[in-house]
């Protein structure tokens, strides 16, 4: 009884945390620019199929490959800014979830293309054993991804907080005309925003490749049940989204274990109906939130 | 004012005649059956082009509603034998009723926020046909939907099915028209244009954003009617997040705020992958570059777009 628990709580932070790293991703940009970017998904999928092809294809060392998957993923972002969402008319909602949906098809098919349809395989990080405690099994690298996000997000904080730069893009997200007038070059942070979200997806997409498997369509459920853990932390909060992917991975596994397998991936969806309901400001948020 | 009355008219004329037309003299079946289902998506189209382009309301779960209408009626006519007549109404019931109830809640969101909750309903309609399979067959699908059958003509033959489609088509059409060239149109778009501004100048906006949600839930529930009983075979793919990303692109497409638009935005969209057959791969990739490009340059839509780059040639002449 107690083994399956604790079983099943392992299994939920390690999802969870993966979750938590792409949450964090929408957070940031969401901070600094306001905007949802429904390709998060696919920048969490190339940043898994890039590290597949530099580490286990070219067999480049582990860390460089890391680098590698992630400075590709940025300069997807990069470009996407640049080309996609600089160009288009910024007050209307609809138009920018629909460029964003549509970078998020376009970056499917390419992956398709390039990487083929069938899911690839990347090998554990590390050759360690599994650990046992109390019954139940933890693979070493699931100790690997929660260092990770905490590793993330440990820096992002360091950097809001205590860097020039850092500083400048919370300006900026709070208003960003005020900004502008201080000097503060905005499209230049919101590029950078847009880097730093897409670069926390591929390290989310690189660290998940050795316990799931990488494929072409690995990014929509990602980013949907990253987005779904922003929603439930608190949109805009960097621990808050952190406890959220955390959350969701632990409510997701206790379902799967004690009802059903299928129950699994209604769960998250389930969370974001009721957050966006009854708390849009998240559970760690501020309770009334202006975005309504 | 008056201009548009006529050009509409000549719209419904020229429609009529050429559905008559093709109706008639073509006789491959297969143009018969993508003309069918041009006929279905522009019904699709049209609905949610009353939510998005008149209302300014997103939804990436339309899918969903489709999903209901198709199942449904699959369900009861292979499972409880009922005839498809019967299933019907009961498959409209059960969209509308799903509407409202999801509606309320998820309509007071707006933007993104509303993006991902339609969003996340649709997923959760596509999980439940995935997952209760004992009805719905699971991933595998479900076979063997009789075609519509009735005491004087039977739609089993593809040219008199094709005319019932585009005859509710047509018929659905004229109602949104009606609808849009009415008070409760002249609403919406103010509701389109500034909803805290119609709110206060007495437009009941929350009643009126559910009552044209649960319209284009129906519409979709017929479109998925049709749909199941012209395939006679539905499997939860053709229900999918893609799926609803493809109706939003028809909308998009055609330009919001037209119903012409859905008509061009859902044939484009069913023509080009036929198409491009050979480019089977890139059709993702084409929906995506279509979706932005059109997005960024076009926000208006093609229809909308073309005519502008019209207008503004001729005037610099």
């Amino acid at each position: 009884m107690m083994q399956e628990l604790l079983q099943y709580l392992f299994t939920g932070i390690t999802s969870g945390a993966i979750y938590a790293i792409i949450a964090v991703g929408y957070s940031m940009l969401y901070n600094s620019t306001e905007l949802i970017n429904f390709a998060q998904g696919e920048f969490v999928m190339i940043g898994g199929m890039s590290l597949m092809t530099f580490w286990g294809v070219l067999k480049i060392p582990l860390p460089f490959s890391i680098l590698l998957a992630v400075a590709v993923t940025a300069l997807c972002g990069l470009i996407f800014e640049r080309l996609a969402i600089r160009t288009a008319k910024k007050d209307n909602h609809v138009v920018l979830i629909i460029i964003t949906v549509g970078a998020s098809i376009f970056l499917r098919g390419a992956a398709m293309i390039l990487w083929g349809k069938e899911p690839h395989s990347v090998a554990q990080f590390t050759s360690f054993p599994p650990i046992n405690i109390g019954g139940a099994v933890i693979v070493f690298q699931s100790l690997w991804i929660i260092i990770g996000a905490l590793i993330i997000a440990v820096a992002l904080d360091f950097f809001y907080r205590r860097s020039l730069t850092g500083k400048a893009m919370t300006a900026c997200a709070i208003n960003m005309r005020a900004a502008r007038l201080t000097g503060i070059p905005a499209g230049f942070m919101v590029l950078l925003a847009f880097v730093i979200s897409s670069s926390t997806g591929a390290v989310a997409g690189s660290m998940i490749g050795p316990i799931t498997m990488c494929s072409y369509d690995m990014g929509t459920v990602l980013g949907l049940k990253g987005f779904c853990a922003a929603m439930l932390g608190g949109l805009g909060s960097l621990w808050g989204s952190l406890a959220g992917g955390i959350i969701l991975g632990i409510l997701e596994s206790l379902g799967a274990g004690y009802i059903s397998s299928g129950v699994k991936d209604a769960t998250a969806f389930l969370a974001l109906l009721m957050i966006l309901y009854f708390r849009p400001g998240g559970l760690f948020g501020k309770k009334d939130i202006k975005r309504f | 004012m008056k201009n548009e009355i006529v050009f509409n008219r000549a719209c419904f004329a020229v429609l009529i005649t050429l559905v008559a037309a093709a109706g008639f003299f073509i006789d491959n079946s297969y143009y018969i059956q993508t003309l069918t289902l041009i006929g279905i998506n522009t019904l699709l189209a049209l609905g949610l082009n009353l939510l998005m382009g008149y209302a300014g309301q997103i939804s990436l779960g339309h899918a969903a509603f489709f999903a209901i209408g198709s199942y449904t009626t699959a369900i009861l006519t292979t499972k409880f034998m009922m005839s498809p007549w019967l299933a019907l109404p009961a498959a409209l019931v059960l969209a509308a009723a799903v509407a409202y109830v999801v509606g309320i809640p998820t309509l007071r969101l707006s933007g993104y926020y509303l993006g991902m909750g339609t969003l996340g309903f649709g997923m959760i309609v596509n999980i439940c046909i995935r997952e209760w399979d004992s009805y719905t067959g699971g991933a595998s699908g479900l076979v063997g939907i009789p075609g519509l059958s009735s005491p004087f003509v039977s739609f089993e033959n593809p040219r008199n099915f094709f005319f019932l489609v585009w005859a509710v088509l047509i018929l659905f059409f004229i109602a949104s028209q009606r609808i849009m060239d009415s008070r409760v149109g002249r609403a919406l778009r103010a509701i389109h244009d500034n909803e805290a501004a119609s709110l206060i100048l007495g437009v009941d906006t929350k009643d009126l954003k559910l009552k044209i949600f649960v319209l284009s839930a129906v519409m979709a529930a017929v479109s998925g009617f049709l749909y199941a009983h012209m395939i006679t075979f539905i499997s939860p793919g053709t229900f999918d997040f893609l799926a609803s990303i493809r109706i939003v692109t028809m909308v998009v497409i055609g330009g919001m705020a037209s119903i012409w638009g859905a008509l061009f935005g859902a044939s484009l969209l069913t023509l080009l992958p036929e198409w491009l057959h050979s480019f089977a791969d890139f059709e993702m990739m084409i929906y995506g570059l279509i979706l932005m490009v059109v997005m960024i340059f076009m926000p208006q839509g093609l229809t909308r777009g073309l005519i502008d780059i019209y207008e503004q040639a001729k005037s610099k002449k």
